[in-house]
């Protein structure tokens, strides 16, 4: 099984992904499965053998077609197809901030280190590296900064709430 | 100036320390140049033709003198003892090794400086009219606004791998000197009918290869809903803004697609969304207002000899008349520094002539220093007492040159002399130009006229919005230039107009000068080169220009 980083209370740890990523036309076994939006919506999915669901989201797929659907999916798995491309942080923000998810949301894809802060700043809780990052490394690029400057989907106090102008 | 505190000084530090360490990576071959390129953009650090360079921002454009000096020292320590202003009030140090790029961060990061964000795909340093704080016509300074605005784009999480580079300019004047309206988002404060604040909201102008002057989105926004808008106008642009072709990722070409009415709709519905959640608390705003120093301007201070010495010394008559404008106060006066001597390359400024201008600042300037968009520098708050002191400083440091606005004020970008994206060199078309029209009176006469110059379609030298644009483009190995008239990058702002074929690099000057010819030929009074050629269109100027090649 390949290895994860998540976390989970402040704490980066490496575990085991049980999640299985599974083509539009293979079928349900059983486990932990990833499908597409697709698969998703269109309703032909049951949960087989008490595994866990997991849809995959493209950077063009809109977050909000999952309102509603939510109460069904432990994992929503966001996409880098190149780590220049930004949209999957406003789909995990959205995620996390309008839609109330609390299922793990997962980077996958071209997700490098440099990027680490802004992925949990955003509400990312899992991480599947693709520059071979250690869990110490990722720890490490994730809490460089003792301060920022925005409210985000990770609920920390932004600068302006710390120098206690609320 | 705007006070940093432990918080704004932590947040420079903790980035300074994570580029060391990316440096670090790069060279022990940890990080491939492929996987290091956007990390050392997101610092500034761009690969040119024949070394690093280094973007340092300027925040809005405010420098005081230590910073200043801090500039200088970098450009003794690691440089050629020289810096490039650019046109977005950065500033450029082009002989840079890979190697001390993190102790230079160190450096400027002492000095409260920093090169976050001067380059990649993220919402870069913000324009401000350079006069705030001291202009006569300005509604307040919009600078609390644009550091505001610095604060909440620093490594944002959700907007710092947007399709494409994203710029706001602030601007409190009904005389626009940010170029607003060729900005991804310009905001020009208003005041309402109440008297509170608010914005007119310009989305999707720019440059580059499609130009545009940018739409008003908003007629009114109240300024204490500024953040939450910003925010739902970054979010539908990460979204839908395109980014399968860099050439057509800039918000432009998506308000452009949609129509600004459609795009404005998106935007009104994502910001109802998010509502006052999004907004800066008024008390960080006022404590960001607060944080400002208040330069200590003294009520009317005696103008001295400046009259008298006005009268008595034409060389000084001819540098108020240019290079100074109006104070908001009696008394004193804003200095514009020129970077545009004869000869020289636009915006370049030497270790020593940072020094002198630190020194003034210091010295008469109640220590504020200014850099423009048109690679100029100000210092906003000079008595009339001390300008001919100043200027006399000014003069022997070759930072006195009269021509603000004048024809030989040009913009250039580095062009083909430095940048690994050139067609055609800029500097030399703009230096050989510039030497045409040295003779002081003529260059009066001739009166307000901005040249532009690019040295590639992608318009750093916002060819653009000059009256007289000049791009260079490449012919079969060749350096061309196409001339445009009738830009602008003020509040009447326009893009100009092709004249005709693109001319030999040894035919521009000469063109340059027909156009002015017929100019003075057709100007009726009062009339600035833009008035007159929107009057006549540019037959005329077509005609003097490629007459004598039918």
């Amino acid at each position: 099984m390949p290895m994860l980083i998540r976390l989970s209370d402040g704490v980066f740890s490496q575990v085991q992904d049980d999640f299985v990523r599974l083509g539009d036309d293979e079928p349900v076994a059983g486990g932990d499965v990833i499908v597409s939006l697709g698969r998703l919506l269109s309703g032909d999915l049951v949960r087989a053998g008490g595994g866990r669901l997991g849809v995959w989201l493209e950077p063009e797929d809109e977050v909000e077609a999952l309102a509603g659907r939510l109460d069904q999916v432990d994992l929503v798995a966001l996409a880098f197809p190149k780590f220049r491309d930004g949209r999957a942080f406003t789909s995990a923000r959205l995620l996390r901030e309008r839609l109330g998810f609390a299922g793990e949301v997962r980077a996958v894809g071209d997700v490098l280190q440099d990027q680490a802060g802004f992925m949990v700043r955003c509400g990312f809780d899992a991480f599947s590296p693709a520059d071979g990052s250690t869990v110490e490394a990722w720890a490490a690029a994730a809490g460089r900064h003792r301060h920022v400057y925005q409210r985000a989907a990770d609920g920390r106090a932004p600068a302006f709430a710390d120098r206690g102008s609320f | 100036m705007y006070r940093y505190d432990a918080v704004d000084r932590a947040v420079l530090a903790d980035r300074a320390a994570e580029f060391r360490d990316q440096v670090r990576r790069r060279l022990s071959g940890e990080l491939t140049e492929d996987q290091f390129k956007p990390l050392r953009l997101m610092n500034g650090l761009y690969l040119q033709l024949h070394a690093y360079m280094l973007r340092v921002a300027v925040p809005y454009g405010s420098l005081d003198p230590r910073q200043m000096r801090a500039l200088a020292d970098i450009a003794r320590r690691f440089d050629r003892d020289y810096g490039h202003f650019t046109t977005r009030t950065n500033i450029q140090f082009n002989w840079i090794r890979l190697a001390d790029a993190p102790e230079i961060l160190d450096v400027l990061a002492a000095a409260d400086l920093h090169a976050i964000q001067t380059s990649g795909n993220c919402i870069r340093n913000v324009t401000a009219d350079p006069y705030a704080g001291a202009a006569a016509d300005e509604l307040e300074d919009p600078r609390v606004w644009c550091e505001a605005i610095r604060q909440w784009s620093s490594l944002h999480p959700e907007f710092s791998f947007l399709p494409r580079k994203f710029k706001i300019a602030v601007t409190a004047s009904p005389h626009d000197r940010t170029a607003a309206k060729v900005h991804d988002i310009g905001l020009l404060l208003r005041r309402g009918r109440d008297g509170a604040t608010g914005f007119e909201v310009i989305v999707g102008g720019g440059m580059g290869r499609t130009p545009y002057v940018g739409p008003t989105l908003k007629a009114f926004l109240p300024s204490d809903r500024l953040f939450s808008y910003l925010e739902a106008v970054l979010r539908v642009y990460n979204r839908h803004g395109r980014r399968d072709n860099i050439y057509k990722a800039r918000i432009k070409i998506l308000v452009a697609a949609l129509g600004a009415e459609a795009f404005g709709r998106e935007v009104e519905a994502e910001w109802e969304k998010i509502g006052s959640g999004g907004d800066l608390p008024g008390s960080e705003i006022a404590r960001i207002r607060d944080s400002f120093t208040r330069p200590e301007l003294a009520d009317s201070p005696a103008p001295g000899d400046f009259e008298v010495r006005r009268a008595a010394e034409p060389a000084f008559a001819r540098f108020v008349r240019n290079n100074l404008k109006a104070h908001k106060l009696p008394g004193y006066a804003i200095v514009d520094v020129s970077l545009k001597g004869f000869g020289e390359t636009p915006g370049d400024i030497t270790a020593d002539q940072m020094d002198v201008v630190a020194d003034l600042a210091e010295r008469f300037g109640l220590d504020e220093i200014r850099s423009t968009h048109e690679q100029n520098l100000v210092l906003p708050h000079i008595r009339l007492a001390d300008v001919h002191t100043v200027w006399k400083a000014l003069d022997a440091a070759r930072l006195a040159t009269p021509n603000i606005n004048l024809i030989s004020d040009i913009i250039a970008c580095p062009g083909l002399d430095y940048c690994a994206l050139a067609n055609a060199r800029a500097i030399c078309v703009a230096q050989d130009i510039a030497r045409r029209f040295e003779a002081p009176d003529r260059a009066e006469a001739i009166g307000e006229l901005k040249i532009k110059i690019s040295g590639c379609i992608n318009a750093c030298g916002h060819h653009h919005v000059g009256h007289i644009g000049i791009l260079g483009v490449d012919k079969k190995g060749e350096e061309f230039y196409q001339l445009t008239l009738g830009g602008s990058g003020a509040e009447d702002a326009a893009v100009g107009k092709m004249l005709g074929p693109a001319l030999p690099i040894d035919r521009v000057t000469d063109a340059v000068e027909a156009i002015v010819d017929a100019y003075l030929l057709h100007r009726k009074d009062g009339e600035r080169f833009l008035d007159t050629l929107r009057r006549t269109g540019d037959a005329p100027f077509r005609e003097a220009v490629y007459a004598d090649a039918h």
